[in-house]
């Protein structure tokens, strides 16, 4: 929108600040957005007495540190990565979509059940099938919520939601039901994954499995298809404004099933590398708030893909954090929970700051 | 006398009767928290936060003062602080209240996490409950009838909340607001002064819901006090097509739908336990779909509501 709104209307002799201040806008505002906010968390502390300094030096200590916090950091933002995009990739059109936590669990059940399935399969197809699966279940699981939006008008929010307590509740039926490990007996499991099809970690001195690099992927390739296609100008036509996009002749409704379905994949393929780098099987655990971060992590990067990537690595930071905090600074767990609630209304009121300084006009800098 | 064998199977629909009733009070209080507010022309979907704070300031306080009411009116308090905040903020310009909402989630429930943990342990009182079933002999009979106070204070806010909206001049205010921004305007309304109001007095029924919760059923405080009720709710509003006293009737199928799972396991059936929990929320999706519309706003709907545009 802003890119629209600003191009040069100067003829000639453009400076560079007449290029660069537009842009920084859409930098500049979220990043006094989330210091705001993390200032207003630290005045909190000191309301609770505790202090800040403490808080934000363990922050460091366990996320960022040393090679064993960024392990720590990195293997919490695959799943982060994949679930911000189930977000970012509706929100391009307009949508709220919420509900990425059940494609996350409702994936990583299918890519646990295929991979027992393909147990003595070679590891390639094993592998490829139960990516298919994970993405195919995440995908129709969250590209239904579109259809209900386009061919119902359901709200998506709600909708996708709802949805999120559903899948849940099914995943934890199967798991518990059919496609239990009998030998699983305090937590309930489906029979673990070969050691063939279990993921491994990358090859860079770290242990981060695979998981990651393929979130990163995700978000670059993303990207491309929002800002370098058609496909992508068209979504954000939509997104803009349904009416001037259907007068057009787009096809809103094949845009909305397919951007809702694609971040639904996104998010079951979140669920596969939980199942098959982080658990060996598919249970509760699948079910440990990805999917709500993620929504945070979405919003914080203005639902641009690339932006997720530095966000969910901080915010993975926080969240491999919380542990040391709680036993170091006798907090309970969910203080972090609270710094992601004040830092996400310091960043959606941010909103209303658009467009109200000069400094980030063209115009301010052009020459006389 | 009598004992459960006696009633045999008749027990389910009497449990669900009489889990209706008990499950359905937060229900109740939240879609008519959420009904004012929307007829005001602004949607709270961060009233499942204020349920959780509502549940954990309300527990906090009884404990404190051993009094189940001055928790319910701390509950109501904290309530009214939440819609106050989700007021102010929704009126800038470019802030989207959806969103909003869903941040106020995250951050009811985080600051209810944080300041509830000393309280998982002790044990506050109950909030009273009137014995209707003092004629039968049956005990499931009684139990189903063990009214709480709230509930009926619920069902008559339904009533009195309809009959405000219906013929009083504050309630033709709320509607005109919710309707058209302009029209107010040109009224001499101040909307977002109007909407502020009645986000707070939304927040605060939303916490009583809350101290429901934790005051009476399941009647005790954890993190997993609320299972979204707050969040149904705001689907609730829309079945009942903005109407408190059709909230109050949408209110009691839902918490049917959520004794249904409790009260089969009570007769034995454990298979599908799941799926039985999952009930209140495939009745929700339901009947969303059933209700919405892509062609047509929605029948009642006040003009300015963002999900229904």
């Amino acid at each position: 929108m802003s890119e629209l709104a600003t191009t040069p209307t100067v003829p000639s002799r453009t400076s560079a600040l007449q290029v660069l201040m537009p842009r920084a806008e859409a930098v500049v505002i979220p990043l006094v957005a989330l210091l705001t906010g993390l200032i207003v968390f630290s005045l909190f502390l000191v309301a609770v007495g505790k202090s800040p300094a403490d808080f934000y030096a363990l922050v460091y200590k366990a996320g960022f540190s040393s090679s064993f916090s960024w392990q720590n950091t990195l293997s919490r933002v695959a799943p982060l990565l994949l679930a911000a995009l189930c977000v970012a990739l509706p929100a391009r059109l307009g949508l709220v979509v919420i509900g990425g936590e059940g494609a996350i669990a409702l994936g990583g059940l299918a890519a646990a059940v295929v991979g027992v399935w393909l147990a003595g399969a070679p590891s390639v197809i094993g592998f490829a099938l139960m990516v298919v699966a994970a993405m195919l279940v995440g995908g129709a699981w969250i590209g239904a919520v579109g259809a209900l939006r386009f061919r119902r008008g359901v709200n998506e929010t709600i909708a996708s939601l709802l949805m999120a307590y559903i899948a849940i509740a099914l995943m934890n039926h199967w798991v518990e039901g059919m496609f239990r490990d009998p030998t699983s007996l305090n937590k309930p499991s489906t029979t673990p994954l070969p050691p063939a099809l279990r993921v491994g970690e990358m090859p860079i001195g770290i242990d981060v499995h695979w998981g990651f690099a393929a979130g990163v992927l995700a978000c670059i390739a993303s990207w491309v298809l929002i800002e370098r296609t058609t496909l992508g100008f068209a979504a954000r036509i939509a997104g803009d404004n349904v009416r001037a996009a259907q007068v057009q002749g787009l096809p809103v409704g094949k845009l909305i099933i397919g951007f809702t379905a694609l971040g639904g994949a996104f998010a079951g393929l979140a669920g596969f590398f939980e199942v098959a780098a982080v658990h060996g099987s598919a249970n509760g655990s699948l079910v440990s708030g990805y999917g709500y971060t993620g929504i945070l992590i979405a919003f914080l990067a203005r639902h641009n893909p690339l932006a997720i990537i530095p966000v969910a690595i901080l915010l993975g930071g926080f969240e491999a954090s919380s542990g040391l905090i709680q036993r170091r600074m006798d907090l309970p767990d969910a203080t972090v929970v609270v710094l992601e609630g004040i830092v996400f209304v310091a960043i959606l009121l941010s909103e209303t700051f658009y467009g109200r300084f000069r400094i980030f006009t063209a115009a301010y800098w052009a020459k006389p | 006398m009598s004992t459960s064998a006696d009633i045999g199977l008749w027990g389910v629909p009497l449990a669900i009767l009489g889990g209706a009733i008990r499950v359905s009070t937060p229900f109740l209080f939240v879609s008519l928290g959420e009904c004012l507010t929307e007829r005001s022309g602004r949607i709270n979907l961060g009233l499942e936060g204020t349920l959780v704070f509502g549940a954990m300031a309300g527990y906090a306080i009884a404990f404190q003062t051993g009094s189940a009411w001055a928790g319910v009116l701390a509950a109501a308090l904290a309530g009214t602080v939440f819609g106050l905040f989700h007021g102010w903020i929704c009126k800038f310009r470019g802030v989207n209240d959806i969103a909003i909402g869903i941040a106020m989630m995250l951050l009811g429930s985080g600051l209810a996490f944080f300041f509830g943990k000393p309280y998982i342990q002790p044990v506050a009182p109950d909030l009273p409950a009137i014995p209707l079933g003092w004629w039968s002999d049956v005990t499931q009979v009684q139990a189903a009838l063990q009214i709480n106070v709230l509930f009926l204070i619920g069902a008559a806010f339904s009533v009195a909340l309809w009959w405000v909206f219906k013929s009083t001049r504050v309630g033709l205010t709320i509607r005109v607001v919710g309707d058209s921004t302009d029209a107010a305007r040109a009224m001499g309304l101040n909307p977002d002064l109007v909407r502020l109001l009645a986000t707070a007095a939304g927040g605060a029924l939303a916490g009583v819901g809350g101290a429901y919760l934790s005051l009476y059923y399941p009647g005790s405080w954890n993190e997993g006090v609320s299972s979204g009720q707050g969040l149904m709710a705001v689907a609730l509003v829309i079945f009942a097509r903005w109407n408190p006293v059709y909230c109050f009737w949408a209110a009691l199928l839902f918490g049917g739908a959520g004794a249904l799972g409790p009260a089969l396991q009570s007769v034995g059936v454990s298979q599908g336990y799941y799926l039985f929990y999952a009930a209140p929320y495939v009745l929700t999706l339901g009947l969303l779909i059933a209700t919405s519309s892509p062609n047509r706003a929605l029948e009642g709907a006040p003009g300015e509501l963002s999900i229904t545009k």
